[in-house]
């Protein structure tokens, strides 16, 4: 069984297994990572690091490629 | 057909964008020729500061005077030129350069253009992301930020409004004597040809003291309210008067969107496109030692441009040799802000009205002889 790893999702606690990108586990929430500049909702698009769609905050630092990172216990993320 | 027209603007950045506006509304029958798109030469390359600058009084003439008509027109811009009047913080690091802010106040007050002086202190809390301690700024709260290209596809889509036809994506091989001819060997008339061709106006005038001023910028990704004027060191003065060497300088804008422009580097005899990291690399040590914050922000571009610059730093507006032939060029780094008043003081030049302002200091001819030499 690999372990399971606590974060917080917009402010809402989550569990999710471990290996389980940010985006992923993003997209489990049904958020979007974030907004365009003309308020399109936007999300994972190539998975590896080109598109920068899947930008979001991590741990207080925006515009991180969550695709490109994977959930730790105890961090914070909020989409942008 | 012969196609004949009063006046043709050669180059569609902002100088000939703002030219050909500015004579269609005046009724002249124009057209405008630009070689590959709107505004994608110097103009997509800069920074879009508009800027009152002192560096000589001809040069506080042309900017304040320009900056004047971009405050009329403002409110006519659409959303896309991101027209932001955030204001200009003159950044003094020591007591030296805290005396300069002091001889700006006084130039400024004399022209009639309101500042502020902000003391160390109330410099940090303008710019929390600021280096401390500084010893204060002086405010320029009339300055103003837009986006250069998208200012002059709006004055190209005026100068058709008002009649003026677009040739785009057709080169101008040779102008002069009332005739312009196309690389396709085609040919326009015009009683009046104005060359707005930015740093490759040498090109079809190779007798032109225009040389091309190499610069990089950097543009982030967006953090809203990190910057909130545009921020430029007062030993900028240092880097863009010297007319040799290699030089940086700490110079960062807030765009709408909450990007940040990072210049400025000026070069001569480096006239390939390509990015030069040394000068990339001198360019963003200054920026971080202004604001190490940024070294944790991300940027996504670098690019560079070439200013046209002339060895008085003022540019050639106004009347050749050839009767038929007028100069728009040699900008060098103030070519948006200026860009209207050039087109105001030549239109009134070519229709023979009293301009607000005189045109003696920016005229060709006060490197006619340097020409004939050369
Ligand atoms: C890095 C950098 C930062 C800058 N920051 C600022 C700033 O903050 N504020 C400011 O006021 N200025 C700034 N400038 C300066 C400003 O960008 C220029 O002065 C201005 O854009 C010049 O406009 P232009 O229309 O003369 O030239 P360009 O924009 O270069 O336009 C010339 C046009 O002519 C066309 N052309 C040339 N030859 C021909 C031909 N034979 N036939 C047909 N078309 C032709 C070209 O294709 C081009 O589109 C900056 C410049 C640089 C490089
Ligand atoms: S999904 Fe494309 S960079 Fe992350």
């Amino acid at each position: 069984m690999p372990e399971r790893i606590a974060l917080t999702i917009n402010g809402r606690q989550w569990e999710t297994s471990e290996g389980t990108t940010i985006a992923a586990a993003i997209m489990n929430t049904e958020a979007a990572c974030r907004t365009s500049v003309t308020g399109e909702e936007r999300g994972p698009l190539c998975g590896m690091g080109i598109c920068f769609e899947c930008r979001a905050i991590v741990n207080g630092v925006p515009h991180q490629r969550t695709c490109q990172m994977l959930c730790q216990d105890g961090m914070d993320v909020t989409t942008q | 057909m012969k196609l004949s027209y009063d006046a043709v603007v050669i180059g569609a950045g902002i100088v000939g964008a703002a030219c050909a506006c500015e004579l269609a509304r005046a009724g002249m029958r124009m057209a405008i020729v630009e070689a590959q798109i709107i505004g994608g030469g110097a103009t997509a390359a800069g920074m879009g500061h508009i800027v009152v600058m002192d560096d000589s009084p001809a040069q506080l003439a042309l900017t304040q005077y320009s900056q004047s008509l971009w405050n009329e027109l403002a409110s006519q811009l659409p959303p896309n030129v991101e027209y932001d009047r955030c204001g200009t913080l003159w950044i003094a690091a020591d007591d030296d350069e805290m005396q300069e802010v002091h001889r700006k106040q006084a130039v400024y007050a004399a022209a009639h253009v309101s500042t502020e002086i902000l003391d160390a202190k109330a410099l940090a809390e303008a710019e929390p992301n600021l280096r401390r301690p500084l010893a204060g700024a002086l405010f320029v709260p009339s300055d103003a930020v837009i986006y250069p290209p998208c200012a002059a596809m709006y004055l190209v889509e005026c100068a058709k409004q008002a009649g003026a036809t677009l040739y785009l994506e057709r080169a101008v091989a040779k102008a002069g004597k009332g005739r312009l001819v196309f690389s396709d060997g085609t040919e326009i008339f015009a009683a009046s040809i104005i060359h707005a061709t930015g740093a490759s106006a040498s090109r079809l005038m190779p007798h032109l003291p225009v040389r091309k001023r190499k610069g990089h910028l950097v543009i982030t990704d967006r953090y809203p309210g990190f910057v909130r004027h545009q921020l430029v060191e007062l030993g900028y003065l240092k880097s863009a008067h010297s007319t040799s060497s290699d030089s940086v300088a700490f110079n960062v804008q807030p765009r709408r969107t909450g990007q940040l422009l990072i210049g400025s580097s000026r070069q001569y005899n480096n006239e390939g496109t390509g990015v030069d990291q040394n000068i990339l690399g001198a360019m963003l040590a200054r920026a971080f030692d202004y604001i190490p914050s940024l070294q944790g922000l991300s940027s996504i571009r670098v690019w560079t441009g070439f200013r046209a610059a002339t060895p008085d730093k003022l540019p050639l507006i106004g009347p050749t040799e050839d009767a038929s032939v007028f100069l728009a060029t040699g900008h060098e780094g103030l070519g948006i802000t200026t860009s209207l008043a050039t087109a105001r003081l030549l239109t009134d030049h070519l229709l023979d009205r009293t301009p607000a302002i005189s045109l003696a200091p920016y005229l060709p001819e006060r490197f006619a002889c340097e020409a004939a030499h050369a």
